[in-house]
């Protein structure tokens, strides 16, 4: 299928689409900054996020065209690498590309009864301008060969970030404060990131990412690369939100309008991870991250503190939004974990769960927007009895929740399975108890969660049946079945997050 | 030892000024005052990076002297040869650029790259001043004040009317 | 109708008769004619099932993998085709049972009832019929999922705290212990399919510490077996209504459990790596332990459903020794108690049911001269608590014969001494409750009044009679089964003699 569109694009845009795919969101944007009408702003960033989709197939099945996995190297505005940035993408970007389209996409066409009801009307125009700008940041960094450049694409998208989770002041007012410190810890954090390129440039003095990976072998041993290595990893946890630096996630999440938590969710984290992954195993290499015991020390420490100290977090929240977002933190504890382990099958679990984790938290957060739009309030109180006035939607509420835990036929279980299998593999037996624990809890406060929405009868008797709009069910349904094909035939996903993984091991790796 | 603090004086020049500004970013508790002292830590970084393009015995980055017959030697030569063939000074001085990193120049210059990497950081950084402004002129509409722990006291006394309606409501929903 | 056929009928019926009802909600009779059609066609499937093994087939069928390793397969052999009789046969009779249950008691949501149940079996007929651990723990999901809305059925607090409990004990067992124990497997053998002889024969690097590991987490990790401490969630979901622990908790759900235990002992580990398993041994002292402590604190019960719930977890317990005594005669043991205790609970709980339907009574104590109110509930009761007990001429009877012979086999003697011991206990809280409802002692007093007018209904009286009667017939026809069951669970040494049913 992915074939089949991608052959809808002409060869000679097909050639550029490493950077059609960035570029055209940042054209449309001033665009759609300028129009009169929210609904024509959101027409266009529908538009422009399919194209984007588009643009993501075609890359995909020419990076799938050669055995092994090909490397589209896309030199901007001409310029060769070693002088111009470089747009380089393989399997790895390939995945994370085609997942952050898809998501962006869906959630642009399921946006607009949400932004309606949240956004005033004067700003809808600019929130989407935002959206694209985000968009933009987002498929930019994962795209992106030169280091520099990923900061500079990466403030992109935290700054639209920062600006689309202030627009919940209208809803909420604590909207203003969580933005200001997402802006706050962001800044450090993509700051550290970019002390760490620095300290790079200073030893190899290339800033292309493929050119670092060949000059750091000689400068292994040099201070300056383990600072920058620190400062690099630093930086990229804070904004993938590693366990102890998520501080400023949940709020972030719980306050800003439905639609940006829900598409923060699905795609920020996941492409911070990514970039977190290209640098431990693509740029710096897997020996360098060993022999530093970064992974051991320190990665997977905090991969398990995630999700044991955030699941437990996450069982004690009232408010149903702040209950996934600490479950989103553990979550990237889980892809952590398996990026942890260091071997193909771990690094190929994690990107599976990255995949799953986007398709699962998406289901849970669109089906709470769809919530929010009807009954004006998340916490646990508010959800009681809507299984019976919202089916459709608390139904797949309910795909979303049983996949998050890990029920068999779900996309959850897959990942889960075969995380621990690779666990298994290297013998960390002790973490697969973590995982089953961590599990467990999610048993533990997603059921709660199912419990009050199907089981109990509705506190307020008042609050009248009201179902989703269609706008909002049909993406919401597509997310929903996608976590259910996934668990029957995962075999996509899981061939994705093999061929990601293959890509980042060339040469070397079990 | 001293000698070793010495010679990287700018480093921890450098550092010292990034420290600061981190501590005044986390401890102050008036907004504005956090927002100052993450530029001030911004700087650092731009210091940083600038301090990495200075060579030794180096000067500005503008070709001049040998290096300057040179280009336009080189240049006047692909001049006339490519305007036969149509080509333009722009192009011209493009081949010309491109022909000094294999052929190297004379006198030694700084490396203009990092400037040029910090101009964008600069944008960055201004964009993230005037994004973080306009949050606490919004702060300053919503709350009525700009200092963090005034704010989080009344975050807080939300917090605890909401779990309070919501312990009565899940009591009268039970009962 | 080929054997790879009637495995994709037995999975795809239940579905079928799920949408049936669902389409046929508004018009109740319609309704429970396409439950009973459906059950009787899904026994007929078990038994053509059930025949191609014993002729020596083993149909086989793969709907292709969900991720590369990971296969959906199932597979007839003689062990699933007896589950699959025994829940497919039951279900049909429960369902007589329940229409006479729900419309006495005039039950609210019965599609809804009806519809779980179909679900129930269809998670019941993968279990069974399941060719690898993967599928099994799919269907075994399946089937705590779909029963978790049947436990809740009444809806007040008490019904929804029982679920709860239900639900946290089932999920937590399985995905804390069961998922790793299969994961682990597939990680030491490479697969996960149920190989004649055992699988893990085929693994490297099992050292007796992990096997011992790997056997104590599949043991607990299966919570339908119910073994102690993870006992718990069966007295909790007698919240339910009657028809639902009927069938549920005495055939379907807990069979499941110790069928897992049964095929995983079996085909996964294998006679022989199960004897060298240093854990095993721990694991029968849990399994004997469960047994004599829960017939112990069912006898503290007053609440009949409770007593029986307690029962069922002694009698479980019975499948989980016999499989851990690693030998044929144990095996064959386990298995007919599958088939047995199945027909004699089930009994057992149509009577409780049926006895609160006409009179709201739960409490053995207010039972007492019932009988001669309902004799034939009572005389049904005292044949089924005989089964359970073990006396010939009842079903109850091999199973325990069995295992006393396999621990003989095993040179195990404090195993009969349990057993014995167990049997003895039965008698103890089992059959006063009958004898008092038919013979009361003098002076006891007025047996309680109908609340129903005209007693129980006649469906939910005929339904135990007639599994009453099967207990006794069962009792018979247990040569055929254990020669249909050999073939998985080995040939037992010479001293058995039960394969021509004659006399020592």
């Amino acid at each position: 299928m992915i074939d089949a569109v991608a052959s809808l694009v002409p060869v000679n845009l097909a050639a550029h689409a490493p950077a059609l795919l960035v570029v055209l969101p940042m054209m449309i944007a001033p665009i759609a900054a300028l129009m009169p009408n929210g609904r024509i702003a959101w027409l266009l960033s529908i538009l422009t996020t399919g194209a984007s989709l588009v643009m993501a197939c075609v890359l995909l099945s020419q990076v799938r065209s050669i055995e092994g996995g090909a490397v589209i190297s896309y030199a901007m505005g001409g310029w060769t690498p070693d002088a111009g940035i470089e747009f380089r993408i393989d399997a790895l970007n390939a995945m994370v590309l085609l997942l952050v389209s898809v998501i962006g996409f869906l959630a642009a066409i399921f946006s607009w009864p949400t932004v309606a009801a949240e956004i005033r009307e004067a700003k809808r125009a600019m929130f989407y301008a935002a959206y694209l700008v985000c968009f933009t940041g987002l498929t930019g960094v994962a795209s992106t060969g030169d280091a520099f450049n990923l900061f500079v694409f990466l403030e992109i998208s935290s700054i639209a970030t920062y600006v689309l989770v202030a627009l919940g002041a209208s809803r909420d007012r604590r909207a203003l404060p969580a933005a200001g410190n997402y802006l706050l810890m962001g800044t450090i954090g993509a700051s550290f990131f970019v002390v760490g390129v620095g300290f790079l440039y200073a030893a190899t003095g290339t800033l292309n990412m493929a050119e670092l990976a060949v000059r750091l072998e000689a400068v292994r041993d040099s201070k300056a690369v383990f600072a920058g290595y620190a400062f690099i990893f630093v930086g990229l946890g804070i904004k993938a939100a590693m366990f102890p630096l998520h501080q400023w996630l949940p709020n972030a999440y719980a306050y800003s309008p439905s639609f940006v938590t829900m598409f923060l969710a699905a795609t920020a984290t996941k492409v911070a991870i990514y970039a977190l992954v290209r640098f431990l195993f693509t740029v710096f290499g897997l020996e360098f991250s060993f022999e530093g015991s970064t992974l051991i020390w320190v990665l997977m420490p905090m991969g398990i503190a995630a999700m044991i100290a955030c699941s437990f977090q996450a069982v004690f929240q009232t408010d149903v939004r702040r209950t996934l977002a600490y479950s989103s933190v553990a979550q990237v504890g889980y892809m952590l974990l398996g990026v942890a382990i260091g071997t193909t099958a771990g690094v190929s679990a994690g990107m599976f769960h990255l995949g799953n984790h986007a398709l699962i938290k998406g289901a849970l957060f669109m089906a709470l927007a769809g919530v929010v739009l009807t009954y004006q309030g998340t916490t646990l109180n508010d959800l009681k009895g809507l299984g019976r006035t919202s089916p459709w939607t608390m139904t797949a509420f309910a795909i979303g929740a049983l996949s998050l835990i890990g029920i068999p036929l779900t996309a959850g279980f897959q990942s889960k399975f075969a995380l621990v299998n690779a666990l298994f593999e290297y013998g960390w037996w002790w973490a697969v108890a973590v995982v089953m624990f961590s599990s467990l809890l999610a048993v533990v406060y997603m059921g709660r969660i199912l419990e009050a929405v199907f089981f109990r009868t509705p506190a307020n008797p008042n609050k009248r049946h009201k179902e989703a709009p269609l706008l909002i069910l049909v993406p919401l349904w597509v997310l929903a079945i996608a976590n259910i094909w996934v668990g029957v035939q995962g075999g996509f996903v899981a061939g994705l997050a093999d061929d990601a993984a293959a890509a980042l091991f060339i040469g070397g790796g079990s | 030892m001293l000698e070793f603090v010495l010679d990287r004086g700018y480093y921890w020049a450098f550092f010292g000024l990034m420290m600061i500004g981190l501590y005044i970013a986390f401890a102050s508790t008036n907004l504005i005052k956090r927002l100052i002292g993450l530029g001030l830590f911004q700087t650092s970084i731009i210091l940083l990076y600038t301090s990495l393009s200075r060579i030794d015995g180096g000067t500005a980055p503008i070709l001049f002297g040998a290096d300057y017959p040179k280009a336009k030697a080189y240049s006047e030569d692909q001049a006339y040869e490519t305007s036969e063939a149509g080509g333009s000074t722009i192009q011209s001085a493009y081949s010309a650029a491109e022909s000094y990193g294999s052929s190297g120049v004379e006198n030694i210059y700084s490396n203009p790259l990092p400037h040029v990497l910090m101009l964008t950081a600069i944008v960055v950084g201004v964009a993230t001043l005037a994004v973080g402004l306009a949050i606490i002129v919004r702060i300053r509409e919503a709350y009525g004040t700009v200092e963090a722990d005034e704010i989080r006291a009344m975050d807080l006394e939300v917090a605890i009317a909401e779990a309070a309606s919501d312990a009565e409501e899940s009591k009268v929903g039970a009962a | 109708m080929s054997g790879e056929f009637a495995i994709i009928a037995a999975l795809v019926l239940p579905l079928l008769i799920c949408a049936g009802i669902w389409l046929a909600g508004r018009v109740p009779d319609l309704r429970e004619g396409v439950t009973l059609v459906g059950a009787a066609a899904l026994f007929f499937v078990a038994i053509v099932s059930a025949m191609k093994v014993s002729g020596g087939e083993s149909p086989a069928i793969s709907f292709g993998e969900a991720v590369p390793g990971l296969e959906f397969a199932f597979k007839a052999e003689p062990l699933g085709a007896l589950f699959a009789l025994v829940a497919s046969g039951l279900w049909i009779v429960n369902s007589f049972y329940s229409i006479g249950y729900m419309r006495g008691n005039r039950e609210r949501n019965q599609t809804r009832f009806y519809m779980c149940f179909a679900i129930a079996l269809f998670g019941a007929m993968g279990v069974a019929l399941s060719a690898n651990l993967f599928t099994l723990f799919v269907f075994y999901e399946i089937l705590t999922l779909s029963t978790y809305p049947l436990v809740a059925h009444k809806g007040d607090a008490n019904a929804q705290r029982g679920a709860r409990i239900y639900l946290m004990t089932l999920l937590g067992t399985s995905i804390g212990f069961l998922l790793v124990a299969v994961i682990w497997t597939g990680a030491l053998a490479g697969s996960l399919d149920f190989v004649p002889g055992g699988l893990l024969q085929q693994a490297e690097g099992l050292t007796p510490v992990v096997a011992s590991a790997l056997l104590i987490l599949f043991a607990f990790g299966v919570g339908k077996a119910a073994l102690m401490p993870f006992h718990f969630w069966l007295p909790n979901a007698m919240v339910a209504p009657t028809p639902v622990s009927a069938l549920l908790h005495a055939v379907a759900v807990v069979k499941a459990g110790v069928f897992t235990i049964l095929k995983v002992a079996i085909y996964i580990f294998g006679e022989e790596i199960l004897n060298a398993t240093a854990s095993r041994e721990f694991i029968l002292a849990v399994a004997c332990f469960t047994i004599v402590v829960a017939s112990l604190v069912a006898m503290t019960k007053d609440n009949l459903k409770a007593r029986l719930a307690y029962s069922t977890v002694a009698q479980l317990a019975y499948v989980t020794c016999g499989a851990m005594l690693a030998d044929p005669a144990g095996f064959m043991g386990g298995s007919l108690q599958i088939a047995a205790h199945a027909v004699g609970k089930i009994t057992l709980f149509m009577c409780a049911g049926a006895i609160y339907v006409a009179t709201g009574k739960q409490n053995i104590s207010e039972m007492r001269g019932l009988g001669k109110r309902m004799p034939l509930i009572f005389i049904a009761f005292f044949i089924a608590s005989l089964s359970i007990i073990g006396i010939p001429p009842l079903a109850g009877d091999w199973p325990k014969y069995e295992l006393m012979q396999g621990a003989a086999d095993a040179d195990l003697d404090y195993v009969p001494y349990v057993l014995i011991v167990s049997s003895l206990l039965n008698i103890a809280y089992l059959l006063p409750i009958p004898i008092l409802a038919l013979m009361p002692p003098p002076g006891s007093g007025e047996p309680a009044a109908f609340k129903r007018p005209g007693g129980a209904p006649m469906l939910t009286v005929a339904a135990p009679c007639f599994t009453a009667i099967l207990c006794f017939l069962m009792f018979f026809t247990v040569g055929p089964i254990a020669d249909f069951l050999e073939p998985a669970t080995g040939e037992r040494l010479p001293s058995a003699y039960m394969t021509s049913g004659g006399q020592p």
